[in-house]
C-alpha cells in the first residue's frame, strides 16, 4: 500500500494571502528601496465611496447635501444661542440653554457618525468563491435555452424567504441585504439611502441614525417652544402687521417640526417591529399578496425588538479599510478620493405639510439591484440625484426662509 | 526520489472549498455543517463538524442579545456613541478569539492534513475557506 505522508504545513509560509503590515512605519513615500509602498485595502475599493483620514472616514459618492444639513443645524441653532437664550435666560431659567446645548451636540455627534460610519457594506466575493457559486448554480441548472434562476430559497422561523444573486459582488445576498446603485455597495440590513446625511443607512449606522432624528425631533421642538415663548413674551398684546408676520412663522415652524417628528415615530415603529424601510416600503411581510406571512426577524415583543435594534452588540466592519493589501496581489481600479472632506449635509427637515412620505418615497429606488436589463444606470441615477437634490435643496429652503424670519422679527421686536 | 526544497516549503494549491451560511435561524452568523465531499479523503467528518459548531458557538456568543451586550448599548446611547471609538466593543474581543481559535486549529488539525482554514471575517463573515493542498506523497512505489 501505497504510503501517503503529508507534509506539515506551516501556516506562515503559505502563499494565500495574509496582509502583514510593512516593516516600516511613518511616510511611505519617502522609502526608496521598495519600487511601489504597500497600498491599504480602502485604496483599491470597488464600491462608489470616498475615503477620508487614511481610510478612517467612509462617505458615499455624492455626498451633496450633507453640507446644507450641517449649515441648516447650525445655523438654526446659532440662531437660537444668540437670539433666544439671553432673552429667555433673563426671564424664565438658564437652564434653556444648557438644554439647548446638549440636545446640539448630540444632534451633531449622531449626524457625523451616521454620515460617515461603515453602514454594513459586504466585501465582494473573491474571484474563487465567485466561480464556486457558479458552479453550483450550473450544476443546479436545467439545459433549456434561458439561463438558470439566480435565485435561492432558505427557510426562516419557518417563513419561505427569496435570496437573490448580485451581478455586481457576484455572490447571492444573505437576507436583508440590498445593493445601493448609489454607493454600488451591497449593505446589510439596508434601510435605505439617506441623501441628508450623505450615506447609505443599514445595520451598523442605523442607531445613530434613529439617536439623529430623534434627538433632531427633540431640538426642533425645543427651538420651536423657545422662540414661541420669547416672541409670546415680548409681543403682548401686539397687534399688527408683525404680529401677523409671527403668526404665520409660527404655523409654517409648526408643520416643519411636526415632520421631523413624523419620522421619528415612523421609524419608532419600524424599530418596533423589527422591519426595515426597504421591506416595509416593498411590502415584504404583510401580506399584501395574500399569502400568510409574518415577519420571520421579529422577536413577537416590542421591547426585545427595540433592544435588539438599537442596543444590540455592535457589529464589526467587514471591508477592513484599513488593512493593507498583500504585495503581490494586483490592485484593481478604485475609487479612492483623498481630499479635504466637504461638510455636506442633508437635515431630515421636510417640506411643510408632512411630506416624510415623499422623503422615504425617494429612498425607494437606491434599493434595486442592478440588473443587465434596466434602463442605462447613469442615465437614471443622475436623473433621480437630481430630483432628490431639487427636493432638499427646495425643503432647506423654506426652512432657511423661516428661521431668517424668525430672527429678523426678533430683531426688530427687540427694538420696539 | 528528490524533492526540491522549493516544493516542500510551498506546497501547490488544489482546489478551495467554501463551507456557506446558515440562514436557516435568522440573519445571525451561523455556517453550515455538512461535511462537503471534497474533504473526504483528507479529514474525518467528527473534527470537521466540531471545527464548525465551535466556530457557530464563538458568533453567536458575539451576537448574543443579553444583560452585557444592552449594558454596552444603553452606555453608548448615553454618550452619543462616542465609547466607540475608545473602547473595543465585545464583538471585538470575540473576533479575537475566534481568530486565536482558527490558528489553534490549523496548527493541531488541519495543517498536518494539508488543509488550511480561513478566517470568515478576512471573507465578509460570508464563507469558511478551505484551502486543499496539494498531495505530496514522498517515497513512492513501495
Amino acid at each position: 500500500m501505497k504510503n501517503c505522508e503529508y507534509q506539515q504545513i506551516d501556516p506562515q509560509a503559505l502563499p494565500t494571502p495574509t496582509p502583514t503590515p510593512p516593516p516600516h512605519h511613518g511616510n511611505d513615500r519617502d522609502e526608496k528601496e521598495q519600487p511601489r509602498r504597500p497600498r491599504r485595502k480602502w485604496e483599491v475599493f470597488p464600491g462608489k465611496n470616498r475615503f477620508f483620514c487614511q481610510g478612517r472616514i467612509i462617505v458615499a459618492r455624492q455626498s451633496g447635501v450633507l453640507p446644507l444639513t450641517l449649515g441648516l443645524i447650525l445655523v438654526t441653532s446659532g440662531l437660537f444661542f444668540i437670539f433666544d437664550c439671553p432673552f429667555l435666560v433673563r426671564h424664565l431659567t438658564s437652564c434653556i440653554p444648557v438644554v439647548g446645548g446638549v440636545l446640539f451636540i448630540f444632534v451633531v455627534i449622531t449626524l457625523l457618525q451616521t454620515s460617515f460610519t461603515d453602514p454594513g457594506i459586504l466585501p465582494r466575493a473573491t474571484p474563487d468563491e465567485a466561480a464556486d457559486i457558479e458552479k453550483q448554480i450550473d450544476n443546479t441548472g436545467n439545459t433549456s435555452y434561458r439561463p438558470p434562476p439566480r435565485t435561492k430559497e432558505v427557510l426562516i422561523n419557518q417563513q419561505v424567504v427569496k435570496l437573490k444573486y448580485c451581478f455586481t459582488c457576484k455572490m447571492f445576498r444573505p437576507p436583508r441585504t440590498s445593493h445601493c446603485s448609489l454607493c454600488d455597495n451591497c449593505v446589510e440590513r439596508f434601510d435605505h439611502h439617506c441623501p441628508w446625511v450623505g450615506n447609505c443607512v443599514g445595520k451598523r449606522n442605523y442607531r445613530f441614525f434613529y439617536t439623529f432624528i430623534v434627538s433632531l425631533s427633540f431640538l426642533t421642538a425645543f427651538i420651536f417652544g423657545c422662540v414661541t415663548t420669547h416672541l409670546a413674551l415680548r409681543a403682548q398684546g401686539g397687534k399688527g402687521l408683525v404680529f401677523a408676520l409671527q403668526e404665520m412663522e409660527l404655523v409654517i415652524c409648526f408643520f416643519s417640526v411636526w415632520s421631523i417628528l413624523g419620522l421619528s415615530g415612523f421609524h419608532t415603529y419600524l424599530v418596533a417591529s423589527n422591519l426595515t424601510t426597504n421591506e416595509d416600503i416593498k411590502g415584504s411581510w404583510s401580506g399584501k399578496s395574500g399569502e400568510d406571512v409574518t415577519n420571520p426577524y421579529s422577536h413577537r415583543n416590542i421591547f426585545v425588538n427595540c433592544c435588539s435594534v438599537l442596543c444590540g452588540p455592535m457589529p464589526p466592519s467587514l471591508i477592513d479599510r484599513r488593512g493593507f493589501l498583500p504585495t503581490d496581489e494586483s490592485a484593481q481600479t478604485g475609487s479612492a478620493d483623498i481630499e479635504v472632506p466637504a461638510l455636506a449635509a442633508k437635515s431630515e427637515i421636510n417640506v411643510v405639510g408632512g411630506s416624510s412620505q415623499l422623503t422615504i418615497g425617494l429612498q425607494e429606488p437606491f434599493s434595486h439591484a442592478p440588473t443587465p436589463s434596466q434602463l442605462p444606470p447613469n442615465l437614471f441615477l443622475n436623473l433621480t440625484e437630481a430630483l432628490l437634490l431639487a427636493v432638499a435643496l427646495t425643503q432647506s429652503a423654506a426652512w432657511l426662509t423661516v428661521m431668517s424670519w424668525f430672527s429678523f422679527s426678533c430683531l426688530m421686536l427687540s427694538h420696539i | 526520489m528528490t524533492h526540491s526544497l522549493q516544493d516542500l516549503q510551498q506546497p501547490a494549491v488544489s482546489s478551495k472549498v467554501f463551507i456557506q451560511r446558515d440562514y436557516s435561524s435568522g440573519t445571525i452568523c451561523k455556517f453550515q455543517t455538512k461535511f462537503p465531499s471534497e474533504l473526504e479523503s483528507r479529514i474525518g467528518k467528527q473534527p470537521f463538524e466540531e471545527t464548525i459548531q465551535t466556530l457557530n458557538n464563538l458568533y453567536a456568543e458575539a451576537e448574543k442579545l443579553g444583560g452585557k451586550s444592552y449594558l454596552e448599548g444603553c452606555l453608548a446611547c448615553l454618550t452619543a456613541y462616542t465609547i466607540f471609538l475608545c473602547m473595543e466593543t465585545h464583538y471585538e474581543k470575540v473576533l479575537k478569539k475566534i481568530a486565536r481559535y482558527i490558528k489553534d486549529q490549523n496548527e493541531k488539525v488541519y495543517a498536518p492534513r494539508g488543509l488550511l482554514l480561513t478566517d470568515p471575517i478576512e471573507r465578509g463573515l460570508r464563507v469558511v475557506e478551505i484551502t486543499i493542498f496539494e498531495d505530496r506523497s514522498i517515497g513512492s512505489g513501495r
